[in-house]
């Protein structure tokens, strides 16, 4: 039988059925939308729901019946000193982190949007931080900032920074930096990690921008004779500004909420200085048991959530009328 | 300057070139006529050009520190992790040696240290299983959804499909704690089902956005086309659509299985039994503890499985940048 004979016979049992009910689209819609918003009700809506809940009882690991204190929870978060530690953290490493990105970001994408020999491999490498596994690119971090056999440290006591009488300061005494056993050097290190792992998202999310600004544009500013500053400010951000604002915003969610760069790095120390939100809730939700405490920590992410979420919705929103 | 005395002048250069050693400024011609332009400014356009080519290469110049710089910044713990993979302990852990030179000779034993000493096997066959079930649902749950928003769900469809993006954004930190008790109510604590349901929580939405673009870049005419052969819309939709969509399920697969690689922070609350972790965690929690770092296989741990990645998600790369500008590049 040829294949037409059978798409004919197909054709036939079809109609013979009537079409099928599936066939309508205001059924066959919402019966293929169905199984991933009930997957995301399931275990995104209804766990933000038990979050809130959790956070307004006295649930614990090992008591979990759910008992309401009120803001009990939320009143001892902000009693704390290390909470207000990791509340302050938090921002400080968002906001220093990306904007630093951010000016980063335009200069790589610029580099990036420019041909030159190896660019290939320079691509590869400098996404390198985005295309790996988070966790393990930290763990490369850990063993690269080591007390003692760290390769940065080796380059500094070449270099004489190292030691007594280093031009640093008093406070690079000794053989090495302890970059992370010192508060602020810590802070420091957390925060580069921070942008070196958030660089290369947005720097491609530029580039994306970068390539999409049309050609005639370029050429009537070339031709108009504006020079290499005059089209940077006049053309580049003014039409980038949009994707720039994307970009930024996905390093904010990325950043604020993230967990596993100061876990593994510093595990919150030394003394806690380090500590931000999410690691916090950790400590004190998982690893104490309170998940009552814990959640109403992680609840403090909520609010900046929402505005990024409201931001990016305003974007998509406009990017689909224009 | 007229045309025949740009060529005449032309002409000229290319001969006292051709002679060697002739300066520039006697290579000039004489003058065709007494109007024609006098040697000073000839010397002028040589400056000009010459500032020119300075510039050109002083931005070149800029161009390569610069892009080394970044490149070097941003694979310095990957090159240093590689690097130590090799190390014999004695050389390792000697800090009055130089630390960029193998002082003795490199040695595969970390390696294969790593793989019959530790449970690195063990973590890899778990982060395997997982990320492929996690890839079926996603494609499960993703691909029909995807369908629905781009072609069936008319106008509320964008906003809709813009809406499940979100959830994307909805990070692990603020979901682990109920989660926890959701997946220990369920019998999975402390298996790796417990990721292999809540992992699907952010490739479905991520994925799904991605697929709709794909979809609505497919003229409809081909399903259209199909149904008046008589096949039903679902028929028409497996006959036509997926097989014509196959780049962006493969994008699909690969993102999700990435993404499970990548993921952390539920691996790390869900589990604490060393037999059921996946890789990022159990690199990080198992092989770190004890009294000694053993930081060569550790490394080569964290690099056997980066590297791939990264490789992999370089193939796809374009097309999860189409997903995360949510529109705002028109391309």
């Amino acid at each position: 039988m040829s294949a037409s004979a059978q798409v004919d016979a197909a054709a036939l049992a079809d109609t013979r059925q009537g079409r099928y009910w599936l066939d309508r689209e205001s059924v066959l819609g919402p019966v293929l939308l169905l199984p991933a918003v009930i997957y995301i009700i399931a275990l995104v809506g209804i766990p933000l729901v038990l979050a809130v809940l959790y956070s307004l009882s006295d649930v614990t690991i090992g008591d979990q019946s759910i008992d309401f204190v009120g803001l009990k929870n939320f009143r001892d978060a902000l009693d704390n000193t290390t909470f207000r530690t990791a509340l302050q953290n938090t921002f400080v490493f968002t906001i220093v982190s990306q904007a630093v990105v951010l000016v980063l970001a335009n200069i790589l994408a610029l580099v990036l949007s420019a041909d030159f020999h190896g660019k290939r491999l320079v691509r590869f490498l400098v996404l390198l931080p985005w295309t790996t596994p988070i966790a393990l690119g930290v763990l490369g971090w850990l063993w690269t900032l080591d007390n003692v056999y760290s390769p940065i440290d080796y380059l500094m006591r070449q270099a004489g920074l190292l030691g007594v009488g280093s031009p640093l300061g008093p406070d690079w005494f000794g053989t090495n930096s302890l970059w992370l056993a010192y508060p602020d050097r810590a802070r420091l290190s957390v925060l580069i990690v921070h942008v070196w792992r958030t660089l290369p998202l947005a720097t491609v999310i530029l580039l994306a921008g970068l390539t999409a600004i049309p050609q005639d544009v370029k050429d009537a500013a070339n031709v108009d004779g504006a020079g290499f500053f005059r089209q940077l400010f006049a053309i580049r951000i003014p039409l980038l500004l949009p994707i720039m604002a994307v970009a930024v915003l996905y390093g904010i969610v990325f950043t604020f909420t993230d967990l596993i760069v100061v876990f593994i790095l510093t595990r919150g120390g030394p003394f806690d200085s380090t500590q931000v939100l999410a690691t916090w809730a950790y400590f004190k939700g998982i690893e104490g048991g309170s998940l009552g405490q814990g959640a109403a920590i992680a609840l403090f992410l909520f609010p900046v959530l929402v505005g990024v979420a409201a931001l990016m919705l305003r974007i998509a929103k406009r990017a689909e009328t224009v | 300057m007229t045309e025949t005395a740009r060529r005449l002048q032309e002409d000229g250069k290319r001969a006292s070139q051709a002679v060697g050693e002739v300066p520039a400024s006697l290579a000039v011609p004489m003058p065709v006529s007494p109007t024609a332009a006098p040697v000073w400014d000839d010397a002028a356009n040589e400056r000009a050009r010459r500032q020119a080519q300075v510039r050109r290469v002083a931005t070149r110049g800029l161009l390569y520190v610069t892009a080394t710089f970044f490149a070097l910044f941003a694979a310095l713990p990957f090159g240093w992790m590689i690097f130590t993979v090799f190390k014999q302990n004695s050389d390792l852990y000697d800090p009055n040696r130089n630390p960029f030179l193998y002082n003795e000779p490199p040695t595969l034993n970390n390696i294969t240290y790593l793989f019959e000493r530790t449970e690195y096997a063990t973590f890899a066959r778990n982060t395997f299983i997982v990320a492929v079930l996690v890839v079926l649902i996603t494609l499960i749950g993703a691909v029909p959804a995807a369908y629905s928003l781009s072609r069936l769900a008319g106008k509320w469809g964008e906003g809709l499909g813009i809406a499940i993006f979100l959830v994307y954004l909805v990070p692990p930190t603020l979901l682990f704690i109920p989660l926890s008790r959701v997946v220990a109510d369920l019998g999975l604590r402390n298996t790796w089902w417990a990721m292999v349901l809540v992992y699907p929580t952010f490739t479905i939405p991520f994925c799904t956005w991605l697929l709709m673009g794909f979809f609505k870049s497919i003229p409809r005419d081909i399903e259209e086309q199909a149904m008046v052969d008589g096949y039903s819309r679902l028929g028409a939709i497996w006959r036509t659509v997926l097989p014509v969509s196959l780049p962006g399920l493969l994008t699909v697969v690969v993102f999700s299985f990435a993404l499970t690689m990548h993921e952390f922070v539920y691996a790390l609350a869900f589990v604490t039994s060393s037999q059921q972790k996946t890789i990022s965690v159990g690199v990080t929690t198992e092989l770190i503890r004890g009294d000694v770092f053993f930081w060569q296989s550790l490394m080569a741990a964290a690099a056997i499985v980066a590297i791939p990645i990264a490789l992999l998600y370089n193939l796809f790369l374009d097309r999860f940048i189409a997903g995360f500008t949510l529109g705002a590049v028109k391309g």
